[in-house]
């Protein structure tokens, strides 16, 4: 491509530098740079945030071989090997908070990840569109509201002196408080979730059945099927794709639950029944000082995270549907 | 059956039984119930008299301001206030302008040599983070720990939103740009006052989810900012309602006795989700234009 161009006189002066001219003959790759120079001013800046705040705190990862502290930096601190990671099996509370994150993510996938099906489907069932778009705007709000709004709201409502606590007291039930509750943690975790993200979850469901052609619905109406059957053959099947890329996605966050929403929480019910991965790695390292073995504990999450996202990519090809990538 | 019901509804959709309808009446109503009425509840009791906030009550028939009054007293939320409203407004505007240069310099992947791949380098970002800890320290050598601008600068760019604006772009009609080209317009006009003001729908959109963002701004400003003086709202709020610290100077004028705690805290709550309230109607009226389904999709 470099060498075949490099008699090219007409190129440079016959064409302004534009970008949908049909570019007729090639240009050798330093006239096509020089060509679209500003494109570069555009370009560079951008690039350069990425690089700087996506890739290279990517190397700080390195820690996680070492026995770092923040006095010493990284040329200072003596490296470990894989110290911090056989130290992070050993250690007890790591495997607790793995043990939280997997049953909170299991228990996200079993009812976080079908409600906005669930309710797209109601949603569209309704036959006023008005009445549709009021609920709309009223499901999708929580979405925007930061978690610390969100459980400070729950607090208020659900937690010791709280809205159906002082109702719960009227009744002769007192001491009612559910935000404290270790036992009923990790359900409460996944009724804020659908509560603050359900309603946002469905607009890309309702994209997905804007698209569906109504004739479908019709011809299955003449041929007699019936609303369930409709829903079940036609709405139903055209969800999947999508579906499907959120499961794979999800797949990849399982080790990420709710870091914020656990973070603000865990306070109120204790360790035991709230930390997970991300806060153990925040406050043993942030916190606890131990750098070199929280860092290895994020580390070791991502590149799960990662392999999870691959293979399930792959596994949703094999099986016959669309991948992300 | 009412006007408004059949008139959009195509005729082989035949209404539903009258007792399928009446389940899906309470189902929705129980949904929308308990999607507003805890944020109604918080509202109203932020204005509750004293002596209702106290007994507990489930909806305040008596109000007072002296909430707000001893709030805007001690000073400490209005701060918190006013540096989020600070790194919301810069954010949004920074992130704005870097995000749609970006996104302009990135559509033409083809004829530029390297964009390809700096697009994909962007793309990939959306799948991997590099940690907390390595995070902290990038943010800790570049000397930003304690600055305001350690909310701004680390994601002064969304790799989604640039693909839903170079997506935005990417519709534009090129014989437009074409034609100023044509016409001796340089590259940076074109973007300025061609692109840009074609493409407001998608800017007041992405611009509203950077503004959301900011505001809500809360571990990023737990990890990398200690002087109380500069937090954001969510971290006041958090240390003033779910820790439980008092707010310090939060009383009235004269010898009037302190609003109940329960009042300042739901008064917190308010002022901290108020901006979110007043943006929503906008930022609601995009959701169904396509602008975001369709980017999603692509």
């Amino acid at each position: 491509m470099t060498a075949q161009t490099a008699a090219d006189p007409g190129t440079r002066t016959e064409r302004a530098p534009g970008p949908s001219l049909p570019v007729k003959r090639k240009a050798s790759l330093r006239q096509r740079i020089w060509r679209e120079r500003w494109a570069y001013t555009f370009i560079v800046p951008g690039f350069l945030f990425f690089l700087v705040f996506a890739y290279v705190p990517m190397l700080g990862n390195v820690v996680a071989f070492q026995e770092y502290t923040p006095f010493r930096g990284i040329e200072g601190s003596p490296w470990v090997g894989f110290a911090n990671f056989t130290a992070i099996w050993a250690d007890p509370e790591v495997l607790m908070a793995l043990r939280n994150t997997l049953i909170i993510a299991v228990l996200q996938l079993a009812f976080a990840f079908p409600a906005p099906i669930a309710l797209a489907l109601l949603l569209n069932s309704l036959l006023s569109d008005r009445v549709r778009r009021m609920i709309q705007t009223v499901v999708y709000l929580p979405y925007f509201l930061s978690w610390v709004i969100v459980i400070s709201v729950w607090q208020q409502v659900l937690g010791g002196g709280g809205l159906v606590a002082g109702i719960l007291d009227g009744w002769g039930m007192t001491g009612f408080d559910a935000m404290t509750n270790a036992d009923t943690f990790k359900i409460l975790v996944v009724l804020q979730g659908i509560w603050k993200d359900c309603g946002w979850g469905t607009i890309i469901f309702f994209a997905a059945i804007a698209g569906i052609p109504s004739e479908r619905y019709e011809a299955a109406a003449i041929d007699g099927a019936s609303g369930w059957q409709r829903t079940w053959h036609i709405t139903l099947p055209a969800l999947v794709p999508v579906a499907t890329l959120l499961l794979i996605l999800n797949i990849g966050s399982i080790l990420t639950v709710g870091f914020e929403q656990l973070l603000l929480q865990q306070p109120m019910v204790g360790a035991e029944a709230a930390e997970v991965l991300d806060t153990f790695v925040y406050f043993r390292g942030v916190l606890g000082g131990q750098w070199g073995i929280a860092t290895a504990a994020g580390l070791l999450k991502g590149v799960i995270g990662t392999i999870l996202v691959l293979s399930a990519n792959r596994l949703a090809k094999r099986l016959g549907g669309e991948g992300i990538f | 059956m009412t006007a408004a019901v059949s008139k959009g509804v195509p005729p082989w959709m035949n209404p539903p039984s009258l007792w399928i309808r009446g389940v899906k009446a309470l189902v929705i109503t129980l949904i929308v119930i308990t999607m507003l009425y805890p944020l109604v509840y918080v509202i109203a009791m932020s204005f509750a008299s004293p002596s209702q906030a106290r007994a507990g009550v489930v909806f305040p028939t008596e109000f007072s301001l002296d909430a707000y009054r001893a709030i805007f007293n001690g000073g400490t939320v209005t701060q918190g206030l006013q540096n989020s409203l600070f790194i919301t407004v810069t954010g949004t505007l920074l992130s704005l302008a870097a995000t749609s240069m970006l996104a302009w310099g990135l559509v033409r992947t083809r004829q530029v040599p390297g964009a390809k791949i700096v697009l994909v380098m962007i793309l990939a970002t959306m799948f991997f983070s590099a940690g907390i800890i390595p995070n902290f320290m990038l943010i800790k050598y570049l000397g930003l720990l304690d600055s305001t601008w350690s909310l701004i600068v680390p994601g002064l760019i969304s790799a989604f939103n640039m693909i839903v604006i170079r997506n935005f772009f990417q519709g534009l009609p090129e014989e437009l740009i074409e034609a100023a080209r044509i016409d001796g317009a340089g590259e940076w006009r074109i973007f300025l006052q061609i692109v840009l003001p074609l493409s407001k729908p998608v800017l007041a959109v992405m611009g509203l989810f950077y503004a959301v963002g900011y505001w809500n701004t809360y571990f990023n400003a737990l990890l990398y900012i200690n002087d109380s003086e500069k937090w954001p709202i969510q971290v006041v709020l958090q240390q003033y309602v779910l820790a439980g610290v008092q707010i310090p100077g939060a009383t009235l004028a004269g010898d009037a006795p302190p609003p109940p705690g329960v009042t300042l805290q739901m008064a917190v709550i308010v002022l901290a989700t108020l901006p979110i309230l007043v943006v929503y109607p906008f930022l609601q009226r995009y959701f169904t234009s396509g602008v975001l389904t369709g980017a999603i999709k692509g």
